[in-house]
């Protein structure tokens, strides 16, 4: 027995010792791996973002991505599309006879109407949808916008799965990755800068820095941004105006113009990042009590705004997250102010994956992993001539006009309602005009007739 | 969200519904999502208040009125059948069914059901009568503040001569159908 066990436990040493090498192997290769992990990385992302410069690949992902969504796209159903246009003929021949030019006084079939709009809204109505994902066509094979998700068929769901791998397995750590370089080189240098004297070179470094830390912020995201117009790009001492769907907007803007940032002092990450900014060139920050004082606010702002040699402050004047399909109304602040305005638009291109934040839905970290696990943001931004406050218009006016302006360029829908609504309720005096109307169509028909 | 609420809803229940209101299977479950989406308590009901966030039906002048008929005398919450079966009044009435059997129970959305469901806009005490006061009120509703008293109410007058018939000074549910199909 002994003899056996020695036999076994040489055979055993054997084998030890066979597996040192194999261990020293494995070592070795994840090592070369990482090594060439991160030199690709430095080579074909870091290198280029510091530089502004760019290889391409973004743009040939882009492309590989769209043949494939179009493949996918014949293999889904349609559902019936349902129709409210049949809904309101119906309606109109059971008996309603609201043609204006027959208008004769009340009819008691004039509640129809109200009846109709009203129960139109309660299927679908204008304002409520903006503020949930927008819905797609065909399916980006990301389950998240698939409201139908049936099993389709067996090679869509392998297509899907293989999507699933390679996003969460490969795209998603290489995103962090990058995102906890830019914003931790962002802090870093700007803290550094921050020691300089004020003048023409430390402007110049933090410029090149915050410009930096945003391509690298821009590759994190594998956002593929196409900018129109350059030569409209926002002035010193001007205030840039755009459509505001995510925090992801910031982002995209920064990254080819330098831009004063104007929000409230949060705590935690974005705090120490927003405080280490603000050293290195001077951007508005608000403590949360000074945010209810407009007149602090708008006064702030124009001190900003006339010194030249700051540079132009960035403000999403819908005060809240919208869902990229419309624009909503502009609250006047930053329209009051008199300099010259520059308008931006953003939009965001559906099909690789939405960028809206719903806030009510997911926190800022869910909405970040999410952005980081879709296939790509691509987007367009549009820079619009630069406007101005004309002679006789009130700020509200002139902000109604800016507002046409981003809503046409983006292919936007122009909507007078206020993205508050988000939240709070509507305000009565819209009520109040509806009755308005009703009744001068009443009225109106009375003095006719009293004259006839 | 969305991909979610149709699963919560239930094949069994999507064939009821669909025998009841005759909606098609993808019309039910996108009114599903829509209920969801107006479920902010996310407790399967609906209450008076989710339709009040509707802004354009905050300021429709019937407003309230057309909230109130999703919910049953004295409810304060009404479940997706109910919403449901009072959306299919609306829902158009498709040609193949003009020809159905007749002694087969009246769809919801018939063109009576629809001139009822008008009717009961007006009639609130449901007594089957529009009485001049209650015509009064939802004039009152539509116009706000703009018409005077004495105006309205000769509107009012002028209404229910017209479409009164039997002299009881009171709009009766056919006296509607005749005043309002021409």
């Amino acid at each position: 027995i002994s003899f056996r066990c020695m036999g076994c436990s040489t055979e055993e040493m054997g084998l030890f010792l066979d597996f040192n090498p194999f261990d020293n192997l494995l070592c070795i290769l994840l090592g070369i791996s990482f090594t060439v992990w991160f030199t690709l990385l430095l080579v074909f992302i870091i290198v280029p973002a510091i530089f502004g410069v760019s290889f391409g690949i973004r743009q040939l992902y882009m492309k590989t991505l769209l043949k494939i969504f179009e493949w996918a796209t014949h293999r889904i159903e349609r559902g019936e599309p349902t129709s409210l246009e049949e809904e309101i003929k119906e309606i109109r021949r059971s008996g309603s006879n609201r043609d204006l030019d027959h208008a004769s006084e009340f009819e008691m079939s004039d509640i129809f109407y109200f009846c109709r709009q009203g129960v139109e809204s309660i299927m679908d109505d204008e304002v409520t949808k903006r503020f949930s994902a927008e819905e797609l066509e065909s399916w980006n094979l990301l389950t998240r916008s698939n409201y139908n998700f049936q099993h389709i068929s067996l090679r869509l769901t392998v297509l899907w799965g293989l999507g699933v791998v390679i996003r969460y397995g490969f795209l998603l750590p290489l995103r962090v990755t990058l995102a906890f370089t830019g914003v931790g080189l962002l802090v870093v240098l700007t803290s550094i800068i921050g020691f300089l004297p004020n003048g023409r070179m430390k402007n110049f470094l933090s410029e090149q820095v915050h410009l930096m830390c945003y391509r690298i912020c821009v590759r994190a995201l594998t956002a593929i941004i196409t900018y129109h117009d350059s030569e409209n790009k926002p002035k010193n001492g001007g205030i840039c105006v755009a459509n505001h769907t995510s925090p992801i907007d910031v982002i995209i803007l920064a990254s080819d113009g330098c831009y004063a940032m104007v929000g409230q002092i949060h705590g935690g990450l974005m705090g120490v990042i927003q405080k280490s900014m603000v050293k290195a060139c001077p951007h508005i920050w608000f403590e949360r009590s000074e945010v209810k004082d407009r007149h602090l606010v708008a006064k702030r702002l124009s001190d900003h705004v006339e010194d030249k040699t700051k540079l132009p402050i960035l403000i999403f004047p819908e005060g809240t997250c919208i869902n990229n399909t419309s624009v909503m109304m502009f609250k006047k602040g930053s329209f009051e102010i008199g300099s010259t305005v520059y308008p931006v638009a953003i939009k965001y291109d559906p099909r690789f994956g939405d960028a809206f934040w719903n806030s009510s839905q997911f926190g800022m970290v869910n909405y970040l992993l999410r952005m980081m696990s879709s296939w790509a943001i691509v987007c367009s931004v549009w820079y619009l001539p630069p406007m101005t406050r004309e002679e006789g218009e009130d700020a509200v006016q002139f902000a109604n006009r800016v507002k046409a302006a981003i809503a046409r360029q983006g292919g936007l829908v122009d909507l007078l309602w206020d993205g508050g609504l988000k939240r709070g309720k509507v305000k009565d005096t819209f009520k109040e005009e509806q009755q308005k109307l009703y009744s001068k169509m009443l009225v109106g028909t009375q003095e006719d007739r009293s004259r006839s | 969200m969305g991909s979610r609420a149709s699963t919560l809803l239930r094949e069994e229940e999507i064939e009821e519904i669909k025998k009841e209101t005759g909606f098609s299977h993808s019309q039910i479950t996108r009114l599903y999502s829509r209920f969801t989406s107006l479920d902010k308590g996310e407790n399967g009901t609906l209450s008076r208040e989710d339709f009040q966030r509707i802004p354009e039906l905050a300021i429709n002048p019937l407003g309230d009125r057309i909230i109130n008929a999703f919910f049953p005398e004295g409810e304060d919450q009404v479940n997706f059948r109910g919403f449901m079966r009072t959306l299919a009044h609306f829902r158009p009435i498709e040609d193949n069914e003009k020809n159905k059997d007749p002694t087969a129970s009246e769809p919801l959305n018939s063109r009576s059901n629809k001139l009822l469901f008008a009717f009961r806009l007006y009639d609130l005490d449901r007594d089957d009568k529009i009485s001049r006061d209650e015509l009064l009120q939802v004039l009152r509703m539509m116009v706000g503040v703009n018409i005077s008293d004495e105006q309205l109410g000769s509107i009012a007058d002028r209404t229910i001569q017209e479409a009164d018939q039997n002299g009881d000074n009171s709009i009766s549910f056919n006296e509607f159908i005749k005043k309002v199909c021409l």
